[in-house]
């Protein structure tokens, strides 16, 4: 038994920290994340020469990772500075392509951005449920694509001989309507009408699932590194400011919502653990459902400790309080998980 | 990261089940599984077994009869005996005073009273709260005056658990009223026979008897049984706190009544269909689950932190409020889930109550009750946040 990340995961999410803290400070995050083209380029680019992405797959595939424990390693450190950049499509389309055999070295260079285009208006989360059809080309829409504002490359699912199929669609060749996201960061609308597209895989749903379950694990893992932010910011301020005479975390309503939270926290950090071990889908989904309820506490719960200060713009905590609430509704949400859970009861 | 047990700890796990298997009296765990009360003699017989077995002081050092176990090998011993309903080791002896007494006490009081701990020759009971002083331990008032070579006791001790049964009870008492609180509080040991102490039963609000008040009137006791030093008797209270605190998350108990709570829900029915397929039920349970199977985890990071440092830490107070409220949580669904029948007493028909439910869960409603206490003994969940304020928050 052993807690202690490996030596390479930790200099890897070392050096990450490092340069997310020199190049993503807060007032630099704020501005790229909410005005088109929604993210930082440069910072991409830089991100990607410290080889972040080579965590998404194994040293067979061409990578240096591809384990639970390396998108740990990469996305607490993204949820902690709040990151806006696209790199959940990349941490499930590196398995997906690998899965393909297709060459992988223009997604882990970052020369190539991928966005996996899975959700539909009428069934979010649901790969199985979608109707976009494939055949040598593609005929349908993909709603909330995240990252697809940055992205050069699709993965997109489609049925296909009454199969799920995996295609790659050029973002040149499709409908991308990039749009901007409350919490930061982009999405993309992807309107397809007969749309060039080449089929990867042409019997993905495995994969798929796969795929999506590795980007769980991945948003469990942001939402703990965004969490242990807004769980140090909010005690900071209890211990500064002063009211009544004294500082407000001398009041013990106030104390005991803040060990409630940091018990919340490390249940959501255990959990979280246990599915970057496991990696079987239940185990993600029950981390995913938990973790999705714990952040949206201590969304809620930083801002109220925090008073008027935490509602405002220029208040950092104000954006990782958005990202916690929202990230609960990608790829799938607390109650969504609680009931795939709930089906291995019957 | 890995979150297996090594492979010594694997093949004792291994071996704790084999002997769980092989030496736990079928009929106790019955009577365990039920929910109802453990009889003097059950937990008798099952602290002989554990004895001969070299397994009863789990705490102690190898020296003084203990198995030589780091934290690890407990929390796999608890795990395993509660998934096995063996009944819980009574820690009056064992988990409190013994390790007291091997930290404070003197050569002749380990070689008198550690044997007789461990053979079951003696009997203990805990005499700390008071009726003026529960979470604030420190306002004791129960008095032990020096007169010669004997210490003079009156007052009150309360919530005695099982004390009707205890041969000696160890107590705090205050020898000094002058300074603060906490200064002037003295360890004692007392003989429960001796004259002027009365016993008399609280009955709980499940209509059981487990705690008593016990009162003292100029109860004389030999000096020779004071531990440690007069007037500094806090010391060692807050010692023993930190002994309690081990294996204070309860994971097994839990992970046997979520899978009791399965099971139950698997064959019963409501409104034409299986009470597991109805999503609010389901729902309900899944989230307990799911804080269960973080607790698990968590409760593994402190294992490896006590392993580590040598102590637990402040931190497992977390696993003590978290891992309260899933039990009470699962009591609660048990009793849900036996719907209307729930609410028989335990021996509440006259012709038996194997007319009303079997006898498993006819404990089900008085285990939801009795647990209710779970938050609150031990330094009540509330005082655990206030711990957690000052030691983890240094607010």
């Amino acid at each position: 038994m052993n807690f202690e990340m490996t030596d390479d995961r930790r200099m890897l999410a070392d050096s990450l920290s490092k340069l997310l803290g020199d190049r993503y400070g807060i007032e630099h995050r704020t501005s790229v994340a909410y005005d088109p083209p929604f993210h930082d380029i440069e910072g991409w680019k830089s991100l990607a020469e410290l080889g972040i992405l080579y965590a998404f797959v194994s040293e067979d595939s061409g990578g240096m990772g591809g384990g639970g424990f390396d998108l740990l390693a990469v996305f607490e450190q993204l949820g902690a500075a709040l990151c806006p950049e696209p790199l959940l499509g990349a941490a499930m389309a590196a398995p997906l392509l690998a899965e393909a055999g297709e060459e992988l070295e223009p997604l882990l260079s970052g020369e190539a951005i991928y966005a996996l285009a899975v959700d539909e208006p009428e069934a979010p989360w649901d790969a199985e449920g979608g109707a976009t059809e494939g055949g040598d080309t593609l005929t349908g829409r993909k709603t909330a694509v995240y990252g697809g504002n940055a992205a050069t490359h699709f993965l997109v699912s489609a049925r296909r001989e009454g199969k799920l199929a995996l295609y790659e669609v050029k973002a040149e060749d499709a409908a991308v309507t990039p749009w901007g996201m409350i919490d930061g960061g982009g999405a993309a609308e992807l309107m397809l009408d007969g749309t060039a597209a080449r089929c990867l895989l042409p019997d993905a749903g495995p994969a798929i699932e796969r795929a999506l379950d590795g980007g769980r694990l991945a948003l469990c893992a942001e939402a703990v590194g965004a969490m242990d932010w807004c769980y140090a910011t909010t005690l900071n301020y209890l211990k500064s400011r002063k009211q009544f005479g004294r500082e407000i975390g001398k009041f013990q309503a106030l104390q005991h919502r803040m060990v409630e939270m940091k018990t919340a926290i490390e249940q959501a950090r255990s959990i979280t653990i246990a599915a970057a071990d496991r990696m079987d889908w239940r185990s993600v989904a029950m981390a995913k459902s938990l973790v999705g309820r714990v952040a949206r506490k201590v969304s809620e719960e930083s801002i109220q400790l925090h008073g008027g200060i935490g509602m405002t713009w220029e208040y950092p905590l104000s954006h990782y309080a958005k990202r916690l609430v929202m990230l609960d509704a990608q790829l799938g949400d607390a109650d969504f998980h609680t009931a795939r859970v709930t089906a291995t009861y019957a | 990261m890995d979150l297996s047990y090594s492979p010594q700890e694997q093949a004792f796990q291994a071996e704790v089940r084999q002997f769980l298997a092989d030496e736990l009296p079928e009929d106790i765990a019955a009577r365990v599984k039920a929910g109802g009360e453990v009889s003097k003699e059950d937990t008798e017989r099952w602290h002989a077994i554990l004895q001969s077995r070299g397994w009863l002081a789990q705490t102690w050092p190898e020296e003084h009869g203990g198995p030589g176990w780091g934290p690890v090998e407990r929390h796999i011993f608890d795990e395993e005996a509660a998934r096995a309903y063996a009944p819980r080791i009574l820690p009056f002896g064992l988990q409190m005073l013994g390790p007291v007494l091997i930290k404070f006490g003197s050569d002749a009081q380990k070689a008198h009273y550690l044997p007789r701990i461990l053979d079951g020759t003696d009997w203990w009971c805990q005499g700390y709260s008071e009726p003026g002083a529960g979470s604030d331990l420190a306002s004791l008032k129960t008095k032990a005056v020096r007169d010669g070579d004997e210490y003079v006791v009156n007052g009150q001790k309360t919530w005695t658990t099982l004390g009707q049964h205890a041969d000696w009870i160890f107590c705090l008492v205050r020898t000094d009223g002058s300074g603060k609180p906490q200064e002037g509080i003295s360890f004692l040991l007392i003989d429960m026979k001796t004259p002027g102490i009365e016993v008399r039963p609280i009955r709980l609000i499940e209509g059981g008897h487990e705690v008593n008040e016990v009162f003292f009137t100029d109860v004389r006791v030999p000096a020779e049984n004071l531990v440690w030093k007069e007037n500094d008797g806090w010391t060692v209270a807050k010692y023993l706190l930190t002994h309690e605190r081990t294996g204070i998350a309860g994971v097994g108990f839990s992970i046997a009544a979520f899978e009791r709570v399965k099971a139950l829900a698997s064959r019963t029915v409501r409104g034409g269909k299986r009470l597991i397929d109805d999503p609010l039920f389901a729902a309900r349970l899944a989230e307990v689950e799911m804080d269960l199977e973080a607790m698990k985890i968590f409760n593994l990071r402190m294992l490896a932190e006590a392993q580590r440092v040598g102590h637990p830490g402040v931190e497992t107070s977390m696993l003590k409020i978290r891992g309260t409220e899933v039990r009470q949580a699962l009591n609660d669904l048990y009793r849900r889930a036996l719907g209307p029948a729930a609410a028989v007493m335990p021996g509440g028909a006259p012709s038996g109550n194997a007319a009303v439910l079997v006898p498993e869960d006819e404990g089900a409603a008085a285990s939801y009750f009795n647990n209710r206490k779970i938050s609150i003994f031990g330094g009540s969940n509330e005082i655990q946040k206030n711990i957690l304020t000052k030691a983890m928050l240094e607010l």
